[in-house]
C-alpha cells in the first residue's frame, strides 16, 4: 500500500510540474493544485502505517500518527485559498489581454527585439 | 515578558480583521493600523531588551511543553530583526497614508497590511517548520494581494510569476516539511536540531539542500532571483518599499536559521559562498543595464542579499555578526532608497532616468534624501553600509576566503556607480519641462510622505553612528547562532 501511495505521489509530482512548465494559465493553474494534492499525500505517507483513530479511550494500541494528518489538513486549506487567488487572477489576466497565455516579462521583450535587430526602445 | 511573545503575530491579525469591518470609515483604518504597529514595535522593544539580558525569550502557545506544543521563540537575532521591521512597517503606514497609489485602494490596504506584518512577525518568532510554512503563507497571501492592488495589466501580468514562483517554493517547503518529518518525527526547530543530527549524513544533506532552495526562492539568491526585478516595480511604491525591506530578508532569515539551527556546518561553506558572490555579480550587473529607478533598486536587492549570504557561508561569530548587522542596515537603507524613488516619480511623474532632470535644483531635500542611503548602499564611509561592510571584509579576510572578498569589493564598486548613473541622471542637469504627476497624484500628501522617508534616512544615519553597540549585539546573535544547544536548553524541558 505504501508502495502504490508512493508512486502516486510521484505521478502526481510529475504531471504537475509537466503542467507548470506550458504556457496557459489555466494549465499552470491545474498544474499547482496536483504538485499540491502530491505534497500534502506525501505528509500524509510521513506518518507511516495507517491506525485506530488517535482518540485516547484509555485502550493503548496502533493509533494513526494524527500530526501529518493536521498537517495536511492545514496546507490543503492554504492550497485552496492561494488557488482561488490564482483563479481571479488568470479570470482578470484573460479579461485584460484576450488571451490565456503567460505574457513575456519586460526584459524578455527588450533581448527578443534585440535579437531581432531593432535597436532598443 | 512571555506574554508578550505572541502579541506581534496576534495583534496585527485581529486588529486586520477589526480593519476590515471599517471597510468604509479610512480615518479609523489608518488609526488602528498606526496604533496597533506601535503596540507591537513597543512589544518587540521589550522582547529585545529581555533576550539580550536573558538569552532567549520562549514560551508555548496552548500550554503543551515542547515538542509537542506551539513554540515561539525569540532569541537574539529574532529580536533584533523584528524591531527593525515592526520600525519599517510604522514608518511604510505613515507614507502609504499620504500616498495616492494606496489611497485609492485603502479599504483593502490596510487589513491586508496588517495581516503582512502579522505573517512576517510570525516567520521571525515561530519555534517550529511547519508553523515557519504557515507563516510565510500568510506573509505571501498577503503580499499577493498588496502586489495587485488596483489591478492593472502590468501587475497582473508580473503577479502571475511571482505568484506562481512563490506557490511551486510553497509546495517543495511542504515536501521538505513531510520528508523531514518521515526522517525524524518532529517539526519542532529545537527538536530538530537534535534529532537531524543523527541522521546518516547523505540524509541530512539532501534535507538541507531542499530547505535551502526553497528559503532560497523567497530570499532571491542566485539562480533563483529571477521572478524579483520583473514583479517589484509595479506594485505602488510603499508596497515596493515593504517587500523590498521586509520580504527578501525573511528568507535570508530563514536560510540563516536553517543552516545554523538544523544544518550547522563545521567551516566554511564553499557552496554558500559560490552563492553568495554569484548572486552579488549577477545583481550588480543586472542593475547597471537597467534605466529605471525602481528597476533599478530591485536588481541591487539581489546584490545585497549576497552580502549577508556571504556572511552565513563563512561559518564563524566575525562573519555571522556582520550578517546580521548588514541585515538591519539593508532593511532601513533599502525601504528609504524606494520611498525615495517614489517621491521622485511623484514629483516628475516618471522614475525613468531618460525623462527626468535637474531634480537637484527643484528638491534639494529630495535630493539629500537619495544620496544618504545611496551612499550608505554602496558602502562608503561614514554611512551605515560601510560599517555593515567593514565586518563582513574583515571576516572574510579572517577565514582566509579572499577570493569572495575581492567580489564583495569590486560589487560595492560597481553599486556606487550605479548610485552616480542615478544621481546624474535624475538629480544632476536642468529642471526638465515633464509635466508635474499625473491623475490622482493632487491627492498626495507629500509632507507626510516626505517626512517618514526623513525619519528612515535619520534611522540609517542612527544605525552609523550607533554601529558600536549595534555590532556588538550582532555578535553576540551571531555567537547564539552558532551555538545551537543555547536555544535547544531553551525549548525543550529537561
Amino acid at each position: 500500500m505504501i508502495v502504490l501511495l508512493a508512486v502516486t505521489v510521484g505521478a502526481l509530482y510529475a504531471a504537475g510540474v509537466y503542467l507548470l512548465l506550458q504556457r496557459t494559465l489555466t494549465r499552470i493553474v491545474i498544474g499547482l493544485a496536483v504538485l499540491a494534492h502530491g505534497a500534502n499525500l506525501l505528509l500524509l505517507l510521513a506518518g507511516g502505517r495507517a491506525g485506530r483513530a488517535p482518540i485516547v479511550d484509555g485502550e493503548a494500541g496502533r493509533v494513526a500518527d494524527p500530526l501529518p494528518q493536521a498537517l495536511a489538513l492545514t496546507a490543503i486549506v492554504i492550497a485552496f485559498g492561494v488557488s482561488a487567488f490564482l483563479l481571479a487572477l488568470a479570470h482578470r489576466s484573460r479579461r485584460q489581454t484576450h488571451d490565456d497565455i503567460v505574457q513575456d516579462d519586460v526584459e524578455d521583450r527588450r533581448i527578443a527585439r534585440m535579437a531581432r535587430g531593432e535597436t532598443h526602445r | 515578558m512571555r506574554v508578550l511573545l505572541p502579541l506581534p503575530i496576534v495583534l496585527p491579525l485581529l486588529a486586520a480583521g477589526l480593519s476590515l469591518a471599517l471597510y468604509r470609515h479610512v480615518r479609523l483604518q489608518r488609526a488602528l493600523g498606526i496604533t496597533v504597529l506601535g503596540a507591537v514595535l513597543a512589544a518587540s522593544v521589550a522582547l529585545l531588551v529581555e533576550a539580550d539580558t536573558t538569552g532567549a525569550v520562549t514560551t508555548q502557545v496552548g500550554g503543551w511543553p515542547a515538542p509537542v506544543g506551539i513554540t515561539l521563540v525569540a532569541d537574539r537575532f529574532a529580536a533584533l530583526v523584528l524591531v527593525v521591521s515592526e520600525a519599517m512597517l510604522l514608518a511604510v503606514l505613515v507614507y502609504a497614508i499620504g500616498h495616492p497609489g494606496t489611497r485609492d485602494h485603502a479599504g483593502v490596504f490596510h487589513p491586508v497590511y496588517l495581516v503582512l506584518a502579522a505573517g512576517v512577525a510570525g516567520s521571525f518568532l515561530t519555534g517550529d517548520l511547519f508553523n515557519l510554512f504557515v507563516s510565510f503563507e500568510v506573509m505571501l497571501t498577503a503580499s499577493y494581494v498588496l502586489l495587485t492592488l488596483g489591478g492593472a495589466r502590468d501587475q497582473v501580468r508580473t503577479a502571475m510569476t511571482y505568484v506562481v514562483v512563490s506557490l511551486l517554493a510553497s509546495t517543495l517547503f511542504v515536501t521538505a516539511v513531510a520528508l523531514i518529518y518521515a526522517a525524524t518525527g518532529t517539526v519542532n526547530m529545537a527538536d530538530l536540531s537534535v534529532r537531524l543530527a543523527e541522521l546518516d549524513p547523505a540524509t541530512r544533506q539532501a534535507l538541507g539542500l531542499l530547505l535551502l532552495v526553497v528559503f532560497g526562492v523567497k530570499a532571491a539568491i542566485f539562480p533563483l532571483f529571477f521572478w524579483l526585478p520583473d514583479s517589484y516595480p509595479t506594485a505602488p511604491t510603499p508596497v515596493t518599499a515593504i517587500f523590498a525591506g521586509l520580504l527578501t530578508k525573511v528568507g535570508v532569515y530563514a536560510i540563516i536559521r536553517s543552516q545554523t539551527l538544523l544544518f550547522p556546518s563545521d567551516g566554511p561553506s564553499t557552496l554558500i559562498l559560490f552563492i553568495a558572490g554569484a548572486t552579488m555579480l549577477v545583481g550588480v550587473l543586472g542593475a547597471i543595464a537597467q534605466n529605471d529607478i525602481k528597476r533599478i533598486l530591485s536588481f541591487h536587492i539581489i546584490s545585497q542579499i549576497g552580502y549577508m549570504v556571504m556572511g552565513l557561508g563563512l561559518f564563524t561569530v566575525a562573519g555571522l555578526a556582520g550578517a546580521v548587522f548588514y541585515i538591519l542596515h539593508h532593511i532601513v537603507v533599502k525601504t528609504t532608497l524606494f520611498l525615495v524613488g517614489g517621491l521622485v516619480e511623484h514629483r516628475a511623474g516618471s522614475g525613468s532616468l531618460r525623462h527626468v532632470t535637474g531634480l537637484l535644483h527643484r528638491t534639494p531635500l529630495l535630493a539629500v534624501l537619495f544620496l544618504v542611503p545611496a551612499l550608505s548602499l554602496a558602502g562608503l564611509p561614514p554611512f551605515s553600509g560601510f560599517a555593515a561592510k567593514l565586518a563582513l571584509v574583515q571576516a572574510g579576510m579572517d577565514a582566509d576566503r579572499f577570493l569572495v572578498v575581492g567580489v564583495s569589493l569590486v560589487v560595492s564598486l560597481l553599486t556606487l556607480f550605479s548610485m552616480t548613473k542615478i544621481w546624474a541622471g535624475v538629480f544632476w542637469g536642468r529642471p526638465s519641462s515633464v509635466a508635474r504627476a499625473g491623475a490622482g497624484a493632487g491627492a498626495a500628501r507629500v509632507p507626510l510622505m516626505t517626512g517618514a522617508t526623513a525619519l528612515l534616512a535619520a534611522g540609517s544615519i542612527a544605525i552609523a553612528l550607533a554601529a558600536g553597540p549595534v555590532y556588538d549585539i550582532s555578535r553576540r546573535a551571531a555567537a547564539d547562532l552558532l551555538t545551537p544547544a543555547i536555544l535547544v536548553d531553551k525549548v525543550l524541558p529537561r
